[in-house]
């Protein structure tokens, strides 16, 4: 029992070690004249290959994927797969920051080593801003242990003993329909938590994401976005984005705010999920999303199968959806995978028949095999935006998505 | 007959072997995981191989609700259907009905039910369940039987004992694979020596590649358990594969086996954890209590399982009857449990160190001696020592020879309590 004390308590004294002597690396790789969108490499752990952005940032609960265990995960794209999204909030009713602390940390008591995590306290499914019960003391949300405000002193003790790569700062994020003088206050007041956190960081605020917010006002999110910049953070995270606003304002409200950030720091966000969505912040410059579109397309049981290669317009019997619903009967006795030449361990082994079948009888090992193949390929979809910005394609492959997604639509109008 | 028994080792009656069944061979004892509806609840077919996992058990009665043993043969299988290649067994259906619908009649044709799709009468006969069977494929397939509840008594016992052989004859002139699955043939009679006599005679009579020991693990004392297992195993054929159904508890498995059982399957592993309750020496480990929240340690300190190498108690408590990842991760462990047991079995009966295997197990699961009387029973006539593992008895008021059997009163006097038996008879003259 004391030696295994000993040995997690010798195993968290490496790991702060490590911490310590490690700074957060992001650098531009590949980006185009007069374009936003930039793939850039962010530099996280020091035995871990640096990760490519713009990145998909895995959703977790307490750390984990919802159904994709530990052992599972590699069977993932790897690298890609390794950088993931904490919410502190999830570990509120578990285990005391201090027995978290003394386990080592998030990479610890999760244990993925070698796996990089970003925390925010909104995950957009279990952890979401009640702006209306927030007040000048700290931000309120809705969580699994009911309805909680969360102070900057409370969250940062999580935050410590968490200890994750990158931790964004505590936001008031309030929708997009509320008066602009609460849209002002939760300015103000995340500007004024970003240095209550970043002054109760004990590890001088190294691997500090600075919470932007400023609702549906350009003139908000430029304020805080200046604000932010003045002071000392490693990167940012937009908030309060996916809370009501229209997906045709969205591009002014994103580049209002990358306009003024310095290029060479990463750039995260929440809040934007569906691939339109992906592809309007990566032409604003955004790096790092953290999307709950796996998630939910994998407890409706569908499965992505949008063509990854930009040059397919894949012609099936599906039509040019970007997914297939596997309840559906005629999946029945289809034998063939999700996606014929997909690499992932649900396409290596099962069939559409056999993943119908558990949908039907309600069986978890449902989910667990959509949530591999999902995050697979939307792993890959990242894959493929970051080549495009490499061939200084973007502006096309982003054309070409929402073209081939219009034209289905359109089919799909005709046919019904 | 599609099987090959070979006995590696024994230890007095109990017996490891060597289970060589069209998809894989496996080794006896053995524990065999439930998975209902083609898949074990929160695992994938790659992990149950990493945990040891070799026959998986498939229910008739769900699969032929959906997605139908139709289309299980039209894709070529249950084993191709879930990519499952060891080896699988199916259940004939009675059981479920049984046990699952209300409205169940038995008859000399069969089963009637109450279809729990449409509600109409439907009848499920022997001839039916091995069709069904012979169409979902698995590599053993067992026999309708005539199910009736361990606590009932009276003429009913001996009714579906009778049907159970006459319907034996029928499964076997319907099974139409015979050299690609095996049939087993399941012992009925309740509690009653005399009918179990009558029905393991019958059974044996027909030469079956395996037989069940029915009937059992619902809701009988303990002692009555044991000893019907005792009196089956006892009566059929040595080179034969002895499967008792419906059994999952370790200590269960340890005794059968002790007593000549090679195969068992329960649910309970698996539920359980899914209840948050991991399986370990000690008994069971309720993750959920608010002592686990910020113990470091793993579940079980000397599991070699992926979860125990890599999860806190703290961490397993926060999942557990919350996140899907709990039951994952928990049943992951109590199979992982359930496997080295069965190989713990086998290799201790092989390398000829069984009585020491049980006698640890027995301090571990009982570390004050407490244990069960019928657990002691069973092991005198498993005659596997296990004095070192039982405390003295409470002193008895009265007449010690009508409270001691002759053979605990040999296994007191065996260890150290020669003084204490002496002084119970000092008190007693
Ligand atoms: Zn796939
Ligand atoms: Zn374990």
């Amino acid at each position: 029992m004391l030696s295994i004390l000993n040995n997690l308590a010798n195993r968290a004294l490496a790991k702060t070690g490590e911490r310590e002597a490690e700074a957060m690396k992001f650098g531009i790789k590949a980006w185009r004249n007069g374009g936003r969108e930039r793939v850039g490499s962010l530099d996280l752990v020091n035995n871990n290959a640096a990760i490519e952005t713009p990145a998909l940032v895995l959703t977790t609960r307490k750390g984990l994927p919802t159904y994709i265990s530990p052992d599972l995960l590699p069977s993932v794209a790897s690298p890609d797969s390794c950088l993931l999204q904490a919410s502190p909030l999830h570990f509120l009713d578990s285990a005391s920051p201090k027995t978290i602390s003394n386990i080592g940390g998030l990479h610890q008591l999760v244990s993925l080593h070698g796996y990089s995590f970003t925390a925010a306290p909104r995950d957009s499914i279990l952890c979401l801003p009640e702006y209306e019960s927030t007040n000048k003391m700290g931000a309120s949300f809705e969580t699994t242990c009911g309805r909680r405000l969360i102070k900057p002193a409370e969250y940062m003790e999580l935050v410590s003993a968490l200890n994750p790569n990158l931790w964004a700062t505590l936001a008031d994020e309030v929708p997009a329909w509320v008066s602009e003088k609460r849209n002002k206050t939760s300015v103000d007041r995340t500007v004024r938590w970003l240095d209550e956190c970043i002054a109760l960081d004990k590890v001088g605020s190294r691997n500090v994401l600075g919470a932007i917010v400023g609702g549906s006002s350009i003139e908000q999110r430029v304020r805080c976005a200046e604000e932010v910049t003045r002071r000392n953070v490693s990167g940012y995270w937009l908030g309060g984005f996916g809370l009501g606003e229209t997906i045709d304002e969205r591009p002014a409200l994103l580049c209002a705010v990358t306009d003024i950030l310095p290029t060479e720091r990463p750039r995260q966000i929440s809040g934007l999920d569906l691939p339109e969505e992906v592809l309007q912040g990566v032409a604003s410059g955004i790096d790092l999303f953290n999307s709950t579109y796996i998630y939910h397309l994998t407890l409706g049981g569908y499965a992505l199968t949008f063509p990854l290669n930009r040059n397919e317009r894949r012609i099936s019997d599906e039509g040019n959806d970007i997914k297939i619903n596997l309840k559906a009967t005629i999946y029945r006795k289809d034998t063939s995978p999700i996606i014929d030449d997909c690499r992932c361990y649900t396409c290596q082994n099962h069939t559409r028949a056999y993943i119908n079948h558990l949908i039907n009888v309600h069986e978890m090992l449902a989910q667990i095999l959509l949530e591999i193949h999902n995050t697979h390929h939307y792993l890959g979809f990242f894959r493929a935006i970051r080549e495009a910005i490499k061939e200084g394609e973007f502006d096309l492959f982003h054309e070409n998505f929402v073209q081939s997604r219009h034209d289905h639509m359109t089919a799909v109008a005709a046919n019904s | 007959m599609a099987l090959r028994f070979e006995v590696l080792g024994r230890f007095n009656r109990a017996r490891a072997a060597q289970l060589t069944l069209p998809h894989f061979v496996s080794q006896t004892p053995l524990f065999m995981p439930v998975g209902t509806q083609g898949t074990i609840k929160g695992l994938t077919t790659n992990q149950l191989e990493e945990i040891g996992c070799q026959i998986i058990l498939g229910n008739t009665y769900h699969l032929e609700l959906r997605p139908g043993s139709d289309l299980i043969d039209e894709l070529g299988g249950l084993h191709k259907f879930m990519n499952w290649p060891r080896a699988l067994l199916t259940d004939s259906g009675g059981f479920q009905m049984v046990s699952l619908l209300h409205l169940a009649d038995i008859t000399e044709k069969g089963v009637t039910f109450q279809s729990p799709v449409d509600g109409k009468p439907m009848l499920l006969t022997p001839e039916q369940s091995i069709e069904i069977q012979n169409r979902i494929g698995a590599d053993i397939i067992m026999a309708l039987d005539d199910v009736v509840k361990t606590t009932i008594t009276g003429p009913r016992i001996e009714e579906a004992m009778y049907r159970t052989l006459r319907w034996i004859d029928r499964c076997i002139a319907a099974h139409k694979r015979p050299n690609e699955q095996n049939l087993f043939g399941i012992v009925q009679g309740g509690l009653d020596p005399v009918l179990r006599d009558i029905c393991v005679r019958g059974l044996v009579d027909r030469n079956l590649p395996g037989y069940a020991i029915g009937g059992l693990a619902g809701g009988e004392d303990k002692d009555s358990f044991w000893r019907v297992v005792a009196q089956c195993t006892a009566a059929l054929p040595e080179d034969k594969p002895r499967y008792v159904m419906g059994v999952g508890y370790p200590l269960d498995i340890v005794v059968c086996s002790a007593l000549g059982a090679d195969m068992y399957d329960c649910v309970y592993p698996t539920r359980t954890a899914r209840f948050g309750t991991a399986l370990v020496p000690e008994g069971i480990l309720k993750l959920k209590q608010n002592a686990m929240a910020n113990d470091v340690r793993p579940i079980d300190p000397t599991c070699m399982c992926m979860v125990c190498k890599n999860y806190s108690r703290a961490y397993i408590h926060s999942l557990v009857t919350k996140d899907a990842m709990g039951s994952q991760l928990l049943s992951y462990h109590n199979l992982f449990y359930m496997m080295k047991l069965s190989r713990d079995l086998h290799a201790s009966i092989v390398e000829g160190r069984f009585p020491e295997f049980v006698r640890e197990f027995l301090q571990n699961m009982f570390p004050k001696g407490d244990v069960p009387e019928w657990v002691c029973n069973a092991m005198e006539v498993a005659g596997i020592d296990i004095t070192a593992c039982c405390s003295p008895f409470p002193a008895p008021k009265i007449g010690l020879e009508a409270l001691v059997s002759p053979m605990v009163q040999q296994r007191f006097s065996q260890k150290n309590n020669h003084s204490l038996l002496s002084s119970i008879n000092q008190k007693l003259k």
